[in-house]
């Protein structure tokens, strides 16, 4: 079963609304195993029915709830740099240093931007910081083992970009809109292609490849992106497989960037 | 006349290019698809033929050669038909890059393997966008753009320096384009399909800004993502045009995009 459609199939309002932290369900399945891969999780929730996925809910499918979920997306990143760079699991003084500031900066300006852009904090459309963990329940140590941190940056880069890129639709009838959202597309899409390069990878996505040393848990963000058939033509035809499914990227549907959020959502 | 791209040098190719176009565009009067000479939308006379496309597609302006030259268009067909330009002037700048002489000599070996991937992907957006257009155009014999010429003037393609910072223009423009142009296009399908395509252009650009400044920030340098928004540079298509037609050989127009 596709993971991502799995996921998805939790991320509706009642199960957001449901009781129950999804930490207490990660502490359940850590019990199963203390080398249980973060792939599992997804498959082991199958059987946690009542188990709320993240507290966040999916946006409406208009101009302001693809800003919310926008939000919500660099209120998440805009954390993680910070506390990457605080941390000190950030190699200093080097090209390293350099990208997550750089990078760490934009996220930080667009929070900002697009609070500003739904009204301000008093605004009824804003929406609050949810509480992230990006330990996913003591699964993961970003921030004291820098290969780890390196790929949940990348997971997060290239899930905003597939993130932005499926509420575009969403601000059609609303141009100012769009246009910023595309800029901040593009910005995470650069952010995205360097993070990978740090990581030894190549900028863009290949198939649906999410990279060596990348816990099986992100796979979500990188299913749907072997597509090579775009409007009916095939982009394989020409160089292959790998080549068509690089050069184009794919969109996240609302459901599906929600789930991807909520792993890291207390 | 706005947006209009100056012809280089016109050599022999281009010449029959030139008496192509006049004669396709004469075909194309003869049809009764388009009067030229329009200022505006509600000049455009459509010929009763055209009433269910005009339904279909939208009153405006086909691509396709008026007063012997051709012009984008305007709309989602023309923004298509403006992407498809780009594309061509990208996928044919790559193509250059891996084919001179020197490109193994020249380029290291991360070069290299960015620069052919970037040659293949730029080359799938141009024929994806020829095969779309011929789709979706309702008369694609006389309304898909044809085949530019380029002309790159002194830029030496064995030189790294050189190769390297075209590409990095080449894609921050394609990134800048896409970007102001998404909101120039109504069809949610085809608005998808520019952000697909888009992202894509943004990681080349921070590829090659990387692998020209590896050491740095440059990669989302502070002269493309402002500082105090965070948003990437976008750009309307006269201005686009204004930066490409540098390379492009071939006359053309955008009198009805903005």
């Amino acid at each position: 079963m596709n993971i991502l459609k799995f996921i998805a199939s939790f991320a509706n309002e009642d199960l957001m609304q449901s009781q129950g932290s999804r930490r207490d369900s990660l502490g359940k399945i850590s019990q199963l195993g203390k080398n249980l891969t973060l792939a599992s999780i997804p498959f082991g929730l199958s059987s946690l029915t009542n188990v709320a996925y993240g507290k966040i809910k999916p946006t409406p499918s208009n101009p302001i709830g693809a800003l919310q979920l926008a939000l919500t997306l660099e209120y998440l990143e805009k954390e993680y740099y910070i506390m990457g760079l605080e941390s000190g699991v950030i190699p200093t003084g080097g090209r390293d240093e350099k990208v997550f500031m750089q990078i760490s900066a934009h996220e930080t300006d667009h929070v900002t931007f697009l609070i500003n852009g739904l009204g301000g904090v008093g605004s009824p459309n804003f929406v609050e910081k949810p509480t992230f963990d990006f330990t996913v329940g003591g699964a993961f140590h970003p921030f004291n083992d820098y290969p780890t941190f390196l790929a949940l940056a990348q997971a997060f880069e290239d899930t905003g970009v597939r993130a932005y890129k499926g509420q575009a639709t969403n601000l059609i009838s609303a141009p100012d809109l769009l246009t910023a959202a595309l800029q901040i597309h593009s910005v995470e899409a650069r952010h995205a292609s360097e993070v990978r390069r740090l990581r030894g990878l190549k900028g863009w996505i290949t198939l649906n490849q999410r990279g060596a040393g990348m816990p099986e848990a992100t796979q979500a963000v990188y299913n749907g992106e072997e597509n090579t058939n775009q409007a009916g033509y095939n982009t394989s035809t020409l160089f292959g497989v790998e080549a068509g499914s690089e050069s184009y990227d794919e969109p996240l549907t609302t459901d599906q960037a929600v789930a991807i959020a909520g792993l890291f959502i207390v | 006349m706005k947006n209009v791209v100056q012809i280089k040098e016109v050599n022999s190719p281009i010449k029959n290019r030139r008496e192509f176009l006049k004669i396709s565009g004469l075909t194309v009067l003869s049809t009764g698809l388009f009067l030229t000479g329009c200022s505006n939308d509600n000049e455009l006379g459509l010929a009763n033929n055209t009433n269910s496309l005009t339904s279909k597609y939208g009153q405006g302006h086909f691509p396709g050669t008026k007063d012997g030259v051709f012009d984008l268009g305007a709309g989602d067909l023309g923004v298509l038909t403006y992407a498809y330009a780009l594309e061509q002037l990208e996928a044919d700048f790559y193509t250059r890059v891996v084919n001179a002489s020197g490109f193994t000599s020249n380029f290291t070996a991360e070069d290299q393997q960015v620069l052919v991937d970037l040659y293949h992907h730029e080359v799938i957006h141009r024929e994806f966008f020829k095969t779309a257009l011929t789709g979706a155009l309702p008369n694609p014999k006389h309304q898909l753009l044809p085949h530019l010429e380029f002309n790159y003037g002194s830029l030496n393609f064995n030189s790294r320096t050189d190769v390297l910072a075209t590409a990095k223009a080449l894609e921050d423009t394609g990134v800048a384009a896409y970007n102001g142009a998404g909101r120039l296009i109504t069809n949610p399908d085809y608005l998808l399909l520019a952000g697909k395509i888009v992202s894509v252009e943004a990681r080349h650009a921070s590829a090659i800004r990387s692998l020209i400044n590896p050491n740095s920030k440059d990669f989302a340098g502070d002269d493309v993502v402002d500082t105090t928004t965070g948003l990437d540079v976008k750009k309307n298509p006269s201005e686009v045009i204004a930066i490409a037609s540098g390379f492009i050989a071939t006359t053309f127009t955008a009198l009805y995009l903005p």
